[in-house]
């Protein structure tokens, strides 16, 4: 039910043929119904991917030509402190906030996959910050919440943490950061409780017969059988977590503060791009941002076969 | 004596109200922040207002830089709802290609497709700016909503294919042999029973499109224009720090129609989430 299995079964799943004799009207009727999608996808997506990669070779400010500068934006790239800071505090947002929203969502998907009452609402309310999270209203609340002399600096004090306001203290403000993307753990939970449905009891029950414990049907059970379930939401998370732009705007004031804390790449990129008007800069900026998304995807593929589990019917 | 059973069932309970209440908190926090005065807002755990009062409502409702709050709510329906009719019209159409008919190159297309659910947008949107830059097009409403016209946003021809493959397709056949046409096929039998898919997608599709701050930031410079989000910021930045209140009150307001669409559609939304895989 996932993305994953969809090149491996698209709906002709038929065997080697020869070649096939397409129906006309078909053909015709196919390409009549993808046209939107293929102007779409050429002039929103294709065009301007090719687009940015040559910009990314130039000197461009919106005004006046584009001038060939070969390498040079790439090479300044990795040269700038600030593009090196956006790129550490994404790496870190990513690699500390993708897994534990994950280990989030994933206990309490299996806390609530009982058939106990109130499960149904209890869902309901935990998803309910992924739809909002990313909205302007709560990165506003959260920068409330988390300001000097805020709710969470006098949580803090009452248990004897003088931490302050995480929002002005830049070591503070990767955890306040995680915390926002932690509290969204409900799409993740609501796509874990779907692949726990799909476990079978009886291996539980036939573990049980042998005296597995909890943790031992856990490990053995659960997590294989769950794997691409775990595979694709990693993918997806961590990839979402190279986006995040609103929250860090806004409770930075669109500036990266304190420190370069919240610089994210995102917000980076909007700032090379759209208020100094390095396009050329920002379109290299993004070509990185690709390649990266691209090897992690590749990456994870490759290495999937060690650890995600396929049942026997898919692949 | 109480049974071991039922001591599970209230640690359970327990322990599912402790994350209710934790996930719950922020939001309850700042509705009721909205009518408590600004000088209780910092710093205060509990939830309860003193002396509660419409005050803050009244100071957002009163509008910013000389565009009324309803101006700005209103360029959120007038975005949201071409998104909804946009995405409806476009991925429907899209999904019905790629699920129900055969025509050669079908696959890669529908890989590509798939390909831009993982492909970073930032890629796009330079190019995308110049191109919109060069038609005129920047400060009016058209770059943001003709993507959803296009089906650009693959997620959702995705969710409709899924949805299209699970359909029983005697029906189809049935009236192919009677004579219809891919068109006629679509739209009197396919589409009515796509219901339920649309009313996910629509629901995506308008929450999506209120929330969003980057395009609107990017594409609208005239405050008549924005929508609440960019208004919500203008609004956060001209208060500065000291009119928490009435921040929490326009805050408030800006995410009620997702709220309430979440009460009356969750049933949806989180049956979309599963069904698709794909996140919310």
């Amino acid at each position: 039910m996932s993305v994953l299995e969809k090149p491996a079964a698209p709906a002709a799943a038929a065997p080697p043929q020869p070649p096939k004799r397409w129906k006309r009207h078909e053909v015709i009727a196919g390409y009549g119904f993808l046209t939107p999608w293929l102007i779409g996808f050429f002039g929103l997506t294709a065009v301007p991917m090719l687009a940015s990669l040559y910009l990314s070779f130039t000197r461009y400010n919106l005004f006046g030509a584009p001038e060939w500068i070969g390498l040079d934006n790439y090479l300044l790239l990795f040269e700038d402190p600030q593009f090196r800071q956006a790129a550490k505090v994404t790496l870190m947002y990513a690699v500390i906030g993708t897994p534990l929203k994950l280990a989030a969502a994933l206990a309490i998907a299996m806390l609530l996959n009982s058939k106990r009452r109130g499960q149904g609402f209890y869902r309901s309310v935990f998803y309910a910050p992924s739809l909002i999270g990313a909205s302007v209203s709560i990165a506003i609340v959260w920068r409330a919440l988390f300001i000097d002399d805020g709710i969470v600096d006098r949580i803090g004090s009452g248990v004897g943490l003088d931490w302050g306001g995480w929002i002005g203290n830049p070591s503070l403000v990767m955890p306040m950061f995680v915390l926002l993307t932690t509290w969204q753990f409900g799409a993740p939970m609501v796509i874990f409780l779907a692949g726990l449905k799909q476990v079978p009891n009886e291996l539980y029950e036939a573990a049980a017969v042998d005296g597995a414990g909890r943790w031992r049907k856990f490990v053995s059970i659960t997590l294989p059988m769950l794997s691409p379930v775990i595979f694709f939401n990693l993918l997806l998370e961590a990839i979402h977590s190279f986006q995040i732009f609103s929250s860090a705007f806004i409770i930075s004031n669109g500036t990266g503060a304190p420190a370069g804390s919240s610089l994210f790449y995102t917000l980076y990129l909007y700032l090379r791009g759209f208020q100094d008007f390095r396009m050329g800069y920002a379109s290299a900026m993004a070509w990185v941002l690709v390649l990266v998304v691209g090897a992690l995807t590749f990456v994870m593929f490759k290495t999937s076969n060690a650890w995600v589990h396929y049942g026997g019917d898919e692949r | 004596m109480i049974s071991k059973k039922t001591l599970g069932s209230i640690a359970w309970h327990l322990g599912a109200l402790a994350i209710a209440v934790v996930v719950l908190y922020p939001g309850a926090w700042m509705l009721l922040s909205a009518f408590k005065p600004t000088n209780q807002i910092v710093g205060s755990v509990s939830l309860i207002p003193h002396d509660a009062s419409f005050d803050n409502f009244r100071t957002a409702l009163n509008g910013i830089a000389g565009v009324s709050f309803w101006r700005f709510f209103l360029n959120s329906v007038i975005l949201a709802v071409g998104a909804v009719v946009g995405t409806v019209l476009s991925a429907s159409v899209t999904a019905y290609a790629f699920a129900r008919i055969d025509f050669p190159g079908r696959k890669l297309w529908f890989a590509l497709m798939i390909g831009t659910l993982l492909l970073p947008f930032h890629v796009v949107i330079i190019p995308q700016y110049i191109i919109f830059n060069n038609l005129g097009l920047v400060d009016t409403m058209v770059p943001l909503l003709i993507g959803k016209f296009l089906a650009a946003e693959a997620f959702f021809v995705f969710l409709m294919v899924q949805f299209m493959r699970g359909l029983p397709r005697e029906l189809d056949e049935a009236a192919f042999l009677d004579g219809a046409g891919h068109v006629r096929i679509f739209r009197s039998i396919t589409l009515p029973l796509m219901k339920p898919v649309l009313a996910t997608a629509s629901i995506f599709a308008f929450i999506w499109s209120w929330n969003d701050f980057f395009g609107p930031l990017l594409y609208l410079k005239n405050s008549d224009l924005y929508p609440l989000p960019v208004a919500l910021r203008l609004f956060v930045d001209q208060t500065s720090t000291s009119d928490y209140g009435a921040q929490m009150a326009m805050a408030v307001l800006a995410l009620a129609p997702v709220i309430i669409f979440f009460l009356v559609f969750q049933r949806y939304l989180i049956g979309g989430v599963a069904t698709t895989g794909l996140k919310g």
